[in-house]
This record gives structure tokens, sequence and C-alpha cells, in this order.
């Protein structure tokens, strides 16, 4: 593994070197300059040299949005009588061209991370996952709403990166983790960081907050489906207005609804961002909704993470960002209701 | 000596109390506590053991209206679809309301969504409520950690800095236009009763937009709406918004199209402003609520203004009279309707 050691400038300058020939994403300085037409909500281009700063915490939309894009072409297809390939579904020109995502937080990273154990064979996540370069900046300082490490991360993990930056003293140190961060800083002339600057890492890595292991295993070692009829859920689900606020902004939320789009005759089949906080997520063709109230269904949001997700592949399905938390319209607060499900009889 | 806030949330605590102690309500919707500074949660109380929990202060932002239908039915004895009613009076439901939620209690009982016998209302008048967005704002790159409300200022605290900043200069942009903050329905009085505000213009936003030319308002209603995730926080925070099914879930037909294209949010946005027509009372909740700080109210407040002037009505301020788009006098106004005349007139 390479260790670089850069300052503002000549992290600025590396940002731009690859803006030249690739497209590189960070998150929006403000709403609205992301309002670039290839670009996600509170994402923009880098383009020009601003300096690339971060604030604490994580960006504002998460970066499923690259890799899960709102909405995907998964067919196209011609509905025009004269056309002799009318009616046949075919396959939409495939992206390969790179995209760096510089700016991610650790939590984030890791939410790919996540998303890839459902996803492990589906085309389209892992073509978008392919041509992806991941950018990270670990974290000196935690937001009061960040909790990565009760829920298996870590404010200074680097798992899901291709380069993770961690500002040291004024000036930053580049680790190089995979091959597509090899190919990114290949050619460039960065200074590699002595050992002082990889004793200090080492030390800031040691000294910040660990996954909180026991809480970890107490969560999973409760039998949850015990208290899927407990009292705790009542005033939750009457409380939420069932709006997708968490699941949207969400990293590791990852459900999908399947539509086809015509337009004069030419059509394309998408998905795009599915919320199991809407009550046509679950409505059955026959008119039966087995989640027709609100309690049931934003239970389910809470069931699916902490419950059937790791039962299914391990760990939980969250990374601890905090999105969900601030952005509740009615501040129904994850880390309480896991402390309730860890407490409640 | 104690806040007015903390008079108030006195005073609602020991009236609620009384409500579910002597049996006249089932229930009382309003407020606990919050996880976050500057947040609360909407709660329902049932017992008259639980009403310690309830919070008034600057952060009720969400409208208690939107609840109201909901936690009505919660509390009627469980039938099935085809029972009949029972016999006898159904239970009751106390609410907290300021101006504007009561005068959406108003427009639900017009539209009989809510029966006005079943519901108490325990009326606020609002004194602004602040907007979180903005103080953030103020603050922008500082975390805030917590934040005291004194009766005029906001103390708002951070790892490092503590800093004083009036509170009226961060009340969201619809309190500051309002110009009614008494409720229109009491049945509970809580606290004083306010006058009605003074404002020369409470359409001045609106006129600002309308000043601008056709591109300049073309790349207003792009930008602004060129962030949203249709996450339809704003429509499910409206006390309005009752339908069995949205257009937006509607698949057959399918009015709009599921994805963030342009076109697509642009026009969810303004088929949601115009079925609030006529019925909006400019609470706030919608643009309160989102996740992406898009200022959606301006539609609705630009349709409030078209209502006043063309009908001289605000939703809910005449709760006998039916609301203006669901009836017709003779003596309408009917400039909208296109004849040759007019579009020669408006050509030349």
């Amino acid at each position: 593994m390479k260790v670089f050691r850069l300052s503002q400038t000549e992290l600025d300058n590396m940002v731009q070197q690859w803006s030249q020939n690739r497209r590189v994403y960070r998150p929006a300085a403000d709403r609205q300059q992301s309002a670039h037409a290839d670009c996600a909500p509170g994402w923009e281009r880098v383009a020009g040299s601003a300096p690339l700063t971060m604030a604490v915490g994580p960006p504002k939309t998460s970066v499923k949005t690259f890799l899960f894009p709102q909405p995907e072409t998964m067919q196209t297809f011609s509905l025009k009588s004269s056309d002799p390939d009318k009616a046949l579904m075919k396959e939409p020109e495939k992206l390969t061209e790179k995209q760096i995502v510089a700016g991610l937080r650790p939590c984030d990273a890791r939410s790919v991370m996540l998303n890839n154990l459902p996803y492990r064979e589906d085309p389209f996540y892992q073509a978008n996952l392919a041509r992806t370069v991941m950018v990270g900046f670990t974290c000196s300082a935690m937001c009061a709403t960040c909790f990565c490490d009760q829920v298996g991360g870590s404010p200074m993990g680097t798992e899901g990166l291709d380069i993770a930056i961690s500002q040291i003293d004024g000036s930053f140190v580049a680790e190089v983790l995979t091959p597509a961060g090899e190919e990114l800083t290949a050619g460039l002339d960065l200074a590699p960081a002595d050992d002082t600057d990889i004793n200090a890492l080492a030390a800031r890595r040691a000294a910040s907050p660990q996954v909180d292991s026991a809480k970890l295993a107490a969560l999973k070692g409760r039998d949850l489906n015990r208290l899927y009829e407990a009292p705790l859920w009542k005033p939750l689900g009457e409380s939420c207005i069932n709006c997708g606020a968490c699941t949207f902004n969400c990293p590791t939320c990852y459900c999908f609804d399947v539509q086809d789009e015509v337009v004069r005759g030419y059509g394309r089949r998408i998905r795009y961002w599915d919320s199991c906080m809407f009550p046509l997520y679950s409505l059955h063709t026959s008119g039966h909704n087995p989640r027709g109230r609100k309690m049931q269904r934003t239970r389910n949001r809470f069931m699916h993470k902490l419950k059937y997700f790791p039962d299914r592949y391990g760990p939980f399905s969250c990374v601890g960002c905090g999105r969900c938390v601030q952005d509740c319209p009615v501040n129904i607060d994850i880390r309480e209701v896991m402390s309730d499900l860890l407490t409640v009889e | 000596m104690p806040t007015i806030n903390e008079k108030l949330t006195e005073e609602i605590r020991a009236k609620a109390k009384a409500l579910l102690a002597e049996g006249t309500v089932a229930a009382v919707i309003g407020y606990a506590r919050g996880s976050l500074p500057m947040t609360v949660k909407p709660t329902v109380v049932r017992t008259a053991d639980d009403c310690g929990k309830l919070v008034w202060n600057s952060f009720c932002v969400l409208n208690l209206a939107n609840y109201l239908p909901e936690v009505l039915k919660s509390v009627e004895p469980p039938r099935g679809p085809r029972d009949p009613k029972p016999e006898g009076p159904l239970p009751k439901v106390a609410v907290l309301a300021t101006g504007c939620w009561s005068r959406n209690i108003v427009v639900q009982t017009q539209e009989h969504q809510v029966d006005r016998d079943r519901v108490m209302v325990m009326g606020v008048a609002s004194r602004g409520m602040v907007s979180r967005r903005k103080v953030e704002a103020n603050f922008a790159g500082r975390e805030i950690l917590a934040v005291e409300e004194l009766d005029h200022d906001l103390v708002v605290k951070g790892a490092d800095f503590e800093e004083k900043i009036n509170r009226w200069s961060m009340v969201r942009d619809n309190c500051h236009t309002c110009t009614h903050p008494d409720p229109v329905l009491v049945d509970v009085r809580i606290g004083e009763p306010a006058s009605e505000r003074k404002n020369p213009n409470p359409f001045q936003q609106v006129d600002d937009i309308e000043k601008k030319s056709n591109d300049e308002r073309w790349a207003w209603f792009t930008s602004e709406f060129a962030t949203c995730i249709r996450c339809y926080a704003c429509r499910n925070a409206c006390p309005l918004c009752y339908c069995p099914t949205c257009f937006v879930d509607d698949a057959k037909p399918q009015w709009v199209g599921k994805s963030l294209d342009a076109v697509d949010t642009g026009l969810f946005h303004l088929l949601r402003a115009y079925h609030c027509a006529g019925r909006c009372t400019d609470c706030g909740a919608c643009e309160s609520v989102c996740p992406m700080g898009i200022n959606m109210r301006m539609l609705t407040k630009k349709l409030n203004k078209d209502v006043l002037d063309l009908y001289g009505m605000e939703a809910g301020m005449q709760p006998g009279s039916p609301l203006p788009l669901t009836t017709y006098a003779t003596n309408d106004p009917q400039k909208f309707i296109v004849t040759e005349a007019g579009a020669v007139k408006e050509g030349e």
C-alpha cells in the first residue's frame, strides 16, 4: 500500500487533474450548483479549481445515487409499427466511462459494500461499481447524529474506499488501498508520507471510536421477532407520516420498483427508488396489502435493517450516517429505537 | 421566571390531563421533546399520566391537524367495514391548534374529513415557529448541539461557541407573513389570545417572482425543484392530502412519471399545489419537512393570493361557508374564460 502526503493545494491539483479526463463528483458546495443535468441532487461535477473542503459529517445525500441511480434504464424498446424490432426489449448502451466520487465518508463507503451483498449478482449495480472509484475522507470528528461505531463501522474506517484521505495537522495523508486507487495516483508527482505521518495516522486510528462490539452482539442476540408486537411500535407508527425522507437519503436502502415509460413510440424500462414507507410498495395485485397500516410500514424499516438483513447477510443494514435522524420530519431516531429494542421486554 | 413557552407547556399538560382524567376526550394530539436540538415529536397521549411528556416551543413546525382524522378513527370502537356506526356519540379527541392549524380543522370539517363535534380544539396563539434550516444556515459549518429558547432570543450552543440570536429573525417565512396567529376555533384556550397581525403585503415573495420575466421565472422554477428526491414528505405532512390513492401513485392511468426527470418532478409539485388551491392555510409544514430545503410553498402561496384576489377568501377563515372552489356563485369572476375579444386584446 502506498501512502502519500499532500498539502491542500496538492490535493486540489490532484482532483483537478483527474477531472480533466474523467467525471469527478464532489458534495455540492451549495444547493443550486447541484442542478447539473448529469448529477444527483446534493452532488456536483468538479469543474474549475474550487478547493475540496469537507464539512464535518457525511454529505447531504449519499453515494448510492452513483451506484444505484434514480432512475436507471434497464431496457429500451420501440413501439413504432414501422420498426422491424417493434416491442423487442434491448439492452441499453453500457456505461463504462470511469467516474470518481471524491469526498465520501467511511460510512458511505461501507454502505457500498453492504449493498453489494444483496446486489452481488445484479448486473447494473456491478457495472456501476466497476466504473466508480471512491476517494473518501476519514472523519477526525463525529457529528452528534453520527453513530457508525454502534453499527459496525468506524470514523477512521477505510472499507470500500479506493483512496482514503485523512487530515493530519493541516495537511493530508492519502492511503492508496486498491489497484483502482493506484491507477489514479500513478504518474502524479506525489510525495510519499514519512514515518511521522504514518505513525500519526496509526495513532489517530487507534484513538478513534472503535466498533462497540458488546452492543452489536447484544442487539444481534435479541430475538426481535418476539418484539414484533411490542408496544414501542405503536407511537412510532402513529407519528410517522410515511414519507420517504429516511429511505431515500439512506445509503443502505436499496429497494426499487420497475416501470415502462413510453414517449412518442419509444420506451424504456426503468428501475427507480421505492420506499417501504409507501403503501404502494407492498400492495398486491389482488388489492390486499400485507402492510396496509402505517405502523406496519414503520416497523418494517427497522426490522429490515436490524433483523431480516443481518439474518440473511450478517451485518446490520445501517452504517450510522445519521441522515434519517437529521431528516425525519417527526424525529424518529433509529438510535432510540435500537436502545428500546435492547431494553424492552 | 419561567419563559412564555414553559408557562404554555405547563398549561397544556394541566388541561390535557384534566380532559383525559375526566373522560372528556380519549386522546390528546400534541408534541413531545425531540432527540435533536430544534426538533419535537408529534405525539398522541391517551392517559392522564402521560401528559407530562407534552411540550410547547418554537419548533412545532408540523401541522397537528394532519393527524386528526386518523387519531379520531383510532379511538372509535373497532368495527368491520360493513358494520353500522355504533349508537351514541363517539369518543372525542383534543388537538393543539394555532391559527393556521385551526383553519385546517375548519377545512377538514368543510370537506367532511373530521366531525367537528368530536374535536376539542386546544387553541394556542402562535408566536411564529422557528425554521431549523434558517438557524442552521446562520451557523453554517458549525455543528449546533443545543438550542435554548428564551422569550425573544435563542441561545445556540456548539462544542466551542455559545451565541444569542433574535428569535423573530429565525422565524419561518410563512409565520413572518402570517396575519392570523390566533386560532379561529377554540374549545379550550391555552395562554392569551393574540390580535391580528398587520402586514401591508403578505404576498411580497410571490410578487417578487411574478415580477420576473418568463425566462427568469422558469430559471427560478427549475432550479428550485432541481434537488427534489420525490420523497413526498411535503405531501404527507399536509393536512389537505388525504386521498386514499394519490395521483402520483396511480398506475392506470399514470398521470406522472416516477423518475427524477425535471418534467415529472415539476408536474408533481404543480399538481400538488393546485390540489391545495382555496384550501391551503400557509401553515408551512411542506417547506419545514422537506429534507432538501425546497421552497415549494411559493406555489401554494401564489394560489392563496389568486383565491383571495378572485373570491375574497382565505381558507378556513369562514367556518360556516363553503370552500371557494367547490361552490358556484353567479357573480364568480370569469376572467379566466378565453374569449375571442379577450384573445385579440391580449395579443395587442
